[in-house]
C-alpha cells in the first residue's frame, strides 16, 4: 500500500514538474521527459508488472492534460513500462549504464512512435527535421536529467525495499 | 520455479487487457470528444496543484525581479517615461481620429466596433509536458465566462484558441501549434491568406502564411496581419505579427511567405480571455438583421434599388 502510494506520488510530482517548472528550464524549447524517466526506471527496478502500471498511469496523465485523443500516451507508456520490465535480471544497483541505456532508448522510441502516428499519418514527412529539432535534444536532455533523477527514484526504491523486508522478517 | 511462471503469465495478461483498453478508449474518442468523467476529475485534483506550483513560480520570478539594481530601475524608467510621453502624444492624435470614426461611422451606420470586446485576464499554470505540441492551461475557466473557442490574446497579440474548457481552468492551443490554422488577413490590403503553425519553426519563434492572392497588391516584409473577417473561429482585426518574408509561390497563383508573431510564446505568464466567440457575434447579428429586416422591410428595398 504505502509503495503504491509513493509510486503515485512520484509519477504525480514529475508530471507537474515537467508542466511548470521545465517550462521555463526549457532548452532550445525542448523539455526532458520525465514521465519516461519514471515509467522505465520503474519497469527495470521492479518488474514487467509495475512498469506496465507505471507507465499506463503516466500515460493517463499526459493523455488528459497533454494529448488530443485518450489512449495513445497510454498504451504507449504501458508498454514501453513493460518492455523495459523485461530487463528487471540484467539490473544491479551500482550500474549505471543499463539504466542509461535501457532510458535513453525508450525516449528514442517514444520520439519516433509519436512523429510516426500523429505527424506522419497526418502527411509530414520532413523526419529528418522532427529527429534533429526534437527527438535528439530531447533525448540528450533527459539523459542529462536522468543522471539526477534516476538516483532519486533508486534511493526512494532501495528505502520501500529495506522496509519491506524488515516488516517481512519480524513477521517470520 | 512455477510462481515465477505465474507471475510472467499475469503480466502478459495484464498487458493485453491494457492495450485492449486503451484501443477501446481511442476508439470512443472517435467517435465522442473529450474525456468525459475522468477530465472532470482531474480538473478538481490536478490543477488546482498546478496552479499552487505555478503561484509559486511566479513568486520566485517577482523575487529575483526585487534584486535588480536601483540604478537599473532608474534607467528603466526613464526608458518608460519617454515611451509615456510618446503614447501620450499618440493617444491625444488617436482619439481624436477616433472621435471623427465614431462621426463618419455613424453617418455609415456601421455600429460594429472591433475593439471592444470584453476580456479577462488569466494566469498561465501549465504547458504541454511534450514537446510535440504547444497548449497551456490557464486558470479561468467556463465558470468565468470562457467558452470553447473563446480567442485568447496577450499583450495586443492573438495567442490561440480555447480547445476545451473545464469549471475552473481552460486549455488552449496557441497558434504557433502545428494543429493550427487561422484565417488571416494583411490588414493594408485586406487580402486573406491562411496562418499555419509549424512544429519546424518553433524554435525560431515564426509563423508561416500561406494561400495569399498572387494580386497587383504589393506587400512588403513589415506588413501587419491580422485575424481576417472571414474566419468563423477567430474575431476579426486581432493583431498577429509582421509580416519578415514573402515569395510567389511556384504556381504563380498565390504567395507565401513567414511571419513574425506580436507575442513572445516562449514567456507567457497573463494572458487575456475574449469572452464573446465569433460564433456568438454571429448569432447576435443574425438575430439583429433579422429584426431590421422585420422592421424596416421598406427603406432597405429602397437601398438596393439605389445602388
Amino acid at each position: 500500500m504505502k509503495r503504491k502510494l509513493i509510486t503515485s506520488a512520484v509519477i504525480l510530482v514529475c508530471f507537474l514538474l515537467e508542466s511548470t517548472v521545465f517550462q521555463n528550464l526549457a532548452f532550445a524549447m525542448v523539455k526532458p521527459n520525465l514521465l519516461i524517466v519514471v515509467t522505465s526506471s520503474f519497469g527495470f527496478m521492479r518488474g514487467k508488472k509495475t512498469g506496465l502500471f507505471v507507465g499506463f498511469s503516466a500515460g493517463l496523465l499526459a493523455d488528459l492534460f497533454w494529448g488530443n485523443a485518450l489512449g495513445f500516451n497510454m498504451l504507449l507508456y504501458a508498454v514501453i513500462g513493460y518492455v523495459n520490465g523485461s530487463f528487471k535480471r540484467m539490473f544491479y544497483d551500482d550500474d549505471i549504464k543499463l539504466p542509461i541505456v535501457l532510458i535513453s532508448v525508450s525516449d528514442f522510441l517514444y520520439g519516433i512512435l509519436t512523429y510516426v502516428c500523429i505527424y506522419m499519418l497526418r502527411g509530414d514527412f520532413a523526419f529528418l527535421t522532427y529527429l534533429m529539432k526534437i527527438i535528439l535534444p530531447e533525448l540528450v536532455y533527459t539523459i542529462l536529467v536522468t543522471l539526477a533523477l534516476y538516483q532519486i527514484i533508486l534511493h526512494i526504491n532501495k528505502k520501500l525495499e529495506e522496509e519491506e523486508q524488515r516488516s517481512a522478517s519480524r513477521f517470520v | 520455479m512455477k510462481n515465477k511462471k505465474q507471475s510472467s503469465f499475469s503480466s502478459k495478461y495484464w498487458l493485453i487487457i491494457i492495450s485492449v483498453l486503451c484501443v477501446i478508449l481511442l476508439g470512443i474518442e472517435r467517435f465522442t470528444d473529450g474525456g468525459g468523467p475522468l477530465r472532470f476529475i482531474a480538473s478538481y485534483t490536478v490543477v488546482p496543484m498546478q496552479e499552487g506550483i505555478s503561484y509559486v513560480g511566479r513568486f520566485m520570478s517577482d523575487l529575483s525581479d526585487n534584486f535588480d539594481t536601483l540604478e537599473e530601475m532608474k534607467k528603466e524608467n526613464k526608458k518608460l517615461q519617454a515611451r509615456v510621453d510618446d503614447l501620450t502624444i499618440d493617444n491625444t492624435r488617436l482619439r481624436q481620429e477616433q472621435y471623427e470614426l465614431d462621426r463618419l461611422r455613424e453617418l455609415y451606420k456601421l455600429d460594429e466596433n472591433y475593439s471592444d470586446y470584453e476580456k479577462i485576464g488569466a494566469h498561465v499554470v501549465a504547458n504541454n509536458g511534450s514537446n510535440w505540441f504547444t497548449d497551456f492551461t490557464i486558470d479561468k475557466g467556463s465558470k468565468d465566462g470562457v467558452q470553447v473557442n473563446s480567442n485568447v490574446l496577450a499583450g495586443s497579440g492573438l495567442v490561440g484558441i480555447v480547445t476545451e474548457t473545464g469549471p475552473t481552468y481552460a486549455r488552449v492551443r496557441s497558434i504557433i501549434d502545428d494543429a493550427s490554422n487561422v484565417s488571416a488577413m494583411m490588414l493594408s490590403t485586406s487580402d486573406t491568406c491562411m496562418v499555419r503553425g509549424d512544429l519546424k519553426l518553433m524554435d525560431d519563434g515564426r509563423l508561416r502564411f500561406e494561400k495569399l492572392p498572387n494580386n497587383d497588391n504589393k506587400i512588403e516584409a513589415g506588413e501587419q496581419v491580422v485575424t481576417s473577417h472571414v474566419s468563423n473561429r477567430f474575431l476579426q482585426g486581432l493583431f498577429i505579427g509582421y509580416v519578415s518574408e514573402i515569395e510567389v509561390d511556384s504556381n504563380n497563383l498565390t504567395r507565401s511567405g513567414y511571419i513574425t508573431p506580436a507575442v513572445d510564446f516562449s514567456k507567457l505568464q497573463e494572458v487575456l480571455v475574449i469572452t464573446t466567440t465569433k460564433q456568438n457575434m454571429l448569432e447576435a447579428d443574425a438575430d439583429e438583421t433579422q429584426d431590421a429586416v422585420e422592421t424596416e422591410t421598406p427603406p432597405q428595398d429602397q437601398d438596393e434599388e439605389g445602388d
